[in-house]
């Protein structure tokens, strides 16, 4: 489902594998637990790598879309 | 005492307590084991030899270091033989063609000897990869060494091919196999690149 707000967006548009997981997980670090990360990306292999990442960190996967060749995800932080 | 209660009991009772225990305990016994499972250090921990020189060859071992660390493992990178040189201040990797047949254009190992096709390969490589935005040797390392991953110098290999601590990264830490080996048995996630 779709969250109401986010804390922030990151931007990994353009980057390849594994830059857009490197930089969800810093741009994570700043993110209160219960609040949620928007992350756009581009590189195809986000689609599973986000859902992966979110499992092994304890991180919610709220909602992931694809508009026009850009991926969004909805991660909360925590479970 | 607990014992003392069974011990108590009515033969129809005995029976009701197997029937209830028959029932949990293999349930019970899977979710211990799972929340074990889940705790067991190992499974957070990641160990990677990285033995190759060149410039395709280094990014495996980083991609996947910078990606254990970006999952909460705890990531170390053993470098060995020509793995070294992905430890060094002056980082300055090359692509090699001979003997290469998957090669983005592949050619014949003759040709691919002459001089200066290294070079050319090198360029091929570095701008191939620019122009996608895969990031580059320099950053991933630099993305590795911020997340927390330890680059671990074979002793020997240095000794041997003639490095010297200083031209290496600050931060390089020096073992040997046994070290590996120690380490490695602890960590679930272990890799040879």
């Amino acid at each position: 489902m779709k969250p109401d707000k986010v804390f922030q967006t990151l931007d990994a548009r353009g980057l390849l594998c594994p830059m857009p997981i490197v930089r969800s997980t810093k741009a994570m670090t700043e993110v209160p637990e219960g609040e949620v990360l928007e992350i756009l990306a581009t590189d195809k292999g986000a689609c599973v790598d986000v859902p992966a990442w979110c499992n092994a960190r304890k991180f919610t996967l709220l909602f992931q879309d694809q508009q026009e060749g850009v991926y969004r995800f909805y991660v909360k932080k925590g479970r | 005492m607990a014992s003392e209660i069974v011990t108590n009991l009515s033969p129809d009772q005995k029976v009701a307590i197997d029937r209830y225990l028959d029932e949990r305990l293999e349930q019970r016994v899977r979710a211990l084991v799972k929340e074990e499972m889940e705790q067991d250090p190992a499974a957070q921990n990641c160990r990677i030899i990285a033995s190759k020189g060149t410039l395709d060859w280094a990014y495996p071992p980083l991609i996947l270091a910078s990606t254990a660390a970006a999952l909460g493992m705890n990531t170390a990178v053993f470098c060995t033989f020509y793995g070294l040189e992905l430890l060094r201040k002056d980082l300055n990797l090359k692509m090699d063609p001979i003997g290469n047949p998957a090669m983005p254009m592949p050619m014949p190992n003759l040709l691919a000897a002459m001089p200066g096709m290294r070079m050319a390969a090198t360029a091929m490589m570095n701008s191939m990869f620019r122009k996608s935005g895969v990031a580059s040797i320099p950053e991933l390392r630099e993305v590795c060494l911020a997340s927390g991953v330890r680059f671990i110098a074979c002793q020997m290999t240095v000794d041997v091919m003639g490095y010297k601590a200083e031209q290496f990264i600050d931060g390089v830490e020096f073992g040997g196999a046994a070290t590996f080996m120690a380490e490695a048995a602890r960590a679930h996630t272990t890799l040879f690149v």
